[in-house]
């Protein structure tokens, strides 16, 4: 009995959550959304695109991490929810081949240049998306429904046409593959609820932020067939419940959240109404990621014993 | 009424399902004693017995090396074999006394003792202090100090610390159900010396039967109260029980009589009923051994200076090779080395676990989920400051408030990248306070 033990630091137990559990509930809280766009849009396009891109994003990431004789890091599903999330930006008649481009993007110069996981400063599909809208604005804003192409409700409501918020709703409209249905991606997103994944800090304080927002500057007032187009147009519910709460790129603390929520609610709220598309939620994730230093630096929080307690 | 408590913290699970039915046995030693001279915070003792001297129980073996320090007896009688190096539960060599026990236990005559109501406030510490009491929770800083502060009128709050909130440990469990008239003894004596105070024993209501057990026990003390805390780690801490029990937060430059109180561990308390009622120094203490490893887990009254191989024997043995033995609890205690080390003062558990979890861990990159945030009961921002320890950049470390840390370990518990952020802010905390005491 005289052989030595394993010591460590304590603590010397560890709770059960590691981050790839994390990266794969997010995977799956991303299915409803993706299963119903690619039923949704009828397009064998679609599928083959939400597969390339996925693959193209790990693929890159491991080729990536090898050459650089980095340890690989491609079992943390963090590639896989990053392609897929972009994938899932793209509009369902997208050559594959640019969403390849778009994850190669993501992967090498958004995440892995930077230093790899959790050192981005952007969101990597979010910025790919921006990055394939510059390069490839035509195909980047051609949506198709039922083989005619033609504007998002979005576009239809903010050139003062009355839109189908039931449609909305379900998600049989035009939009990229993953952002139609507000149902499909609010049972992912109570998935992530329910596991503890994400809590409803970021997504409520954006979202009220926004409401607010268009309730005064969008002359409609209270007008709710008004708001909740807006609420379930234009990628708002994906950006809210699966790229707002990206952890990397959100502030690490709860005040912190709340400041990065409404930013992006008053963001999005003044690009839809100022702004010359329709859109808006892409720009304003991307900017309050931007911001998030500085939003961290004001919300520090006071330690227990000096205010901090309460 | 609510429950009291505090923000942030974990909920581990406790794992005292082993050793929680299981009495508390008196454990004889075999084998040879080793008494570490420094079982406490402070100066070592210095050794007042050499080689070949004859000893009784119960005899003072070494006398403490100044006023933040503590006496050593020997608990049992026989003759001193000299001094060795030897481990301690915490993975040191450290300056022991090594006694020969001769199984005959004569014990010193203590004499008569002085009832307590006769005893002066300066006798009463004197002999807290003269009977090597520690603080038994595992922090070890001496009681006659921590009960002697400037003003002992402010002092309105004495709380016995009774939250237990370390897993696996049972220890103060089962003396709080088996020796309930004489922890509430010692909180008798220790009210005596704050005229102001109102003694609560502050308990996890995972514990329910020791708090009606309690309640019963101070139904007759207008002066004592028991407050039930919610179960979560960590409630015991010092800070957080002091602000969970009276709204009132303290911070790292702060003394708990700042806040007006005095937090005693439920060992300790005893420890202070002994020694002023009977007259008895500290020469005991009861440990819980447990963990998965472990074939009969149980909680045993040991004598000090035991080596933790009889406590492993008299549980059992283990079931299988464990991977890992702690001294103390999962949370906060010690990972040994090896067993062969003796019971101290502030050795509440050995704990035997068939796997290795943090090394089954390993690190990988932060993810910024927060949760290390959210759990954190000194409300600062482990993650950033792990970060800067790496970096070794004291300033933004002490800046962002680091040296609040109580360095309870919720953080790297549930971080789901594994990070060991409570190793790196500890060890950063240490060269920054003695950075600071340089200054
Ligand atoms: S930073 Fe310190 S006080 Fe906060 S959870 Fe970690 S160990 Fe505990
Ligand atoms: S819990 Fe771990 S992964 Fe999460 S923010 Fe803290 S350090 Fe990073």
């Amino acid at each position: 009995m005289n052989e030595k033990y394993r010591v460590s630091s304590s603590p010397h137990i560890r709770d059960k959550i590691k981050s790839s559990n994390i990266m794969l509930m997010v995977v799956i809280g991303l299915l409803p959304a993706t299963v119903f766009g690619i039923w949704n849009f009828r397009h064998e396009n679609a599928w083959i695109l939400v597969v390339v891109t996925t693959a193209a994003a790990v693929l890159s990431e491991y080729i990536y991490e090898k050459l650089m004789h980095k340890p690989i890091t491609i079992n943390d599903f963090s590639a896989v929810v990053t392609g897929l999330l972009l994938a899932l930006n793209l509009p369902p008649t997208l050559p594959w081949w640019m969403g390849v481009l778009g994850s190669v993007f993501a992967i090498v110069v958004v995440k892995q240049l930077f230093g790899g996981l959790g050192q981005n400063f952007m969101n990597p599909a979010l910025a790919a998306r921006c990055f394939l809208l510059i390069c490839f604005t035509g195909q980047m804003t051609s949506f198709v429904y039922d083989g005619v192409t033609g504007p998002t409700p979005l576009a239809d409501l903010k050139a003062g046409e009355a839109v189908n918020t039931m449609d909305m709703l379900i998600g049989n409209i035009r939009g990229t593959i993953g952002e139609t249905s507000v149902i499909a991606i609010m049972i992912g997103a109570m998935f992530l609820i329910l596991m503890g994944v994400i809590d409803l800090t970021i997504p409520a304080s954006y979202l009220i932020s926004f409401v607010v927002f268009i309730v005064i500057f969008g002359g409609h007032g209270l007008d709710p067939q008004y708001i909740t187009a807006h609420l379930c147009g234009g990628g708002l519910m994906l950006g809210a419940w699966f790229m707002a709460t990206d952890y990397v790129t959100s502030p690490i603390t709860t005040k912190g959240r709340i400041l990065y929520g409404v930013c992006m609610g008053l963001l999005t709220g003044l690009f839809r109404l100022f702004g010359g598309s329709a859109e808006g939620v892409s720009y304003a994730i991307i900017i309050s990621n931007l911001l998030v230093p500085l939003i961290e630096k004001i919300t520090l929080p006071k330690p227990f014993g000096k205010g901090g307690e309460r | 009424m609510g429950l009291l408590t505090f923000k942030g913290g974990i909920h581990p699970d406790d794992g005292k399902r082993f050793s929680k039915d299981q009495p508390i046995r008196p454990l004889l030693p075999e084998g040879d004693m080793i008494y570490p001279l420094s079982q406490h915070i402070g100066a070592p003792a210095n050794p007042i017995v050499k080689k070949g001297d004859h000893v009784l129980k119960g005899q003072k073996i070494a006398e403490a090396g100044g006023f933040v320090s503590a006496p050593v007896y020997s608990s049992v009688s026989g003759t001193v074999k000299g001094m060795e190096q030897h481990f301690n539960p915490a993975g040191n060599k450290v300056e022991c006394i090594v006694i020969e026990n001769d199984g005959e236990y004569n014990e010193v005559d203590y004499g008569p003792v002085k009832p307590m109501e006769e005893m002066t406030s300066e006798e009463i510490l004197e002999k807290i202090g003269d009977a090597g009491i520690v603080g038994m929770g595992g922090a070890g800083f001496p009681t006659r100090v921590k009960l002697s502060p400037k003003e002992p009128e402010k002092i309105d709050y004495i709380i016995a610390n009774c939250a237990e909130c370390e897993p696996y440990i049972t220890a103060d469990y089962r003396r709080m159900l088996e020796n309930t008239s004489d922890l509430v003894s010692g909180m008798r004596v220790v009210l005596s010396l704050f005229p102001n105070a109102k003694g609560i024993f502050a308990v996890e209501d995972n514990k329910r039967d020791c708090i009606s057990k309690l309640q019963e026990a101070v139904a007759d003390e207008p002066r004592m109260d028991v407050k039930a805390l919610v179960t979560k780690y960590p409630q015991g801490a010092e800070r957080q029980l002091i602000y969970a029990v009276t709204k009132r937060a303290i911070n790292s430059s702060m003394l708990p009589a700042d806040a007006g109180c005095i937090v005693d561990n439920v060992e300790t308390l005893i420890a202070i009923h002994n020694a002023v009622i009977n007259g008895r120094p500290l020469t005991e203490r009861v440990v819980t051994v447990s963990g998965d490893a472990v074939q009969n887990p149980g909680n045993f009254r040991v004598l000090l200076g035991t080596n933790h191989l009889n406590l492993i024997k008299a549980a059992g043995g283990f079931t299988e090779q464990p991977a890992k033995l702690i001294s103390g609890g999962p949370m906060m205690g010690f990972a040994m080395v090896t067993p062969d080390a003796p019971v101290t003062k502030t050795s509440s558990a050995i704990l035997a676990f068939k796997k290795d979890v943090v090394s089954r861990n390993p690190e990988t990159a932060c993810i910024n989920c927060g949760r290390c945030v959210e759990v954190c009961p000194s409300r600062i921002i482990p993650s950033r400051l792990a970060d800067y320890a790496r970096r070794q950049d004291i300033d933004s470390f002490v800046a962002m408030n680091g040296l609040e840390c109580v360095e309870c370990g919720s953080c790297s518990y549930v971080c789901p990248a594994k990070r060991q952020l409570k190793q790196a802010i500890g060890s950063m905390r240490k060269t920054a306070l003695a950075n600071k005491r340089k200054k």
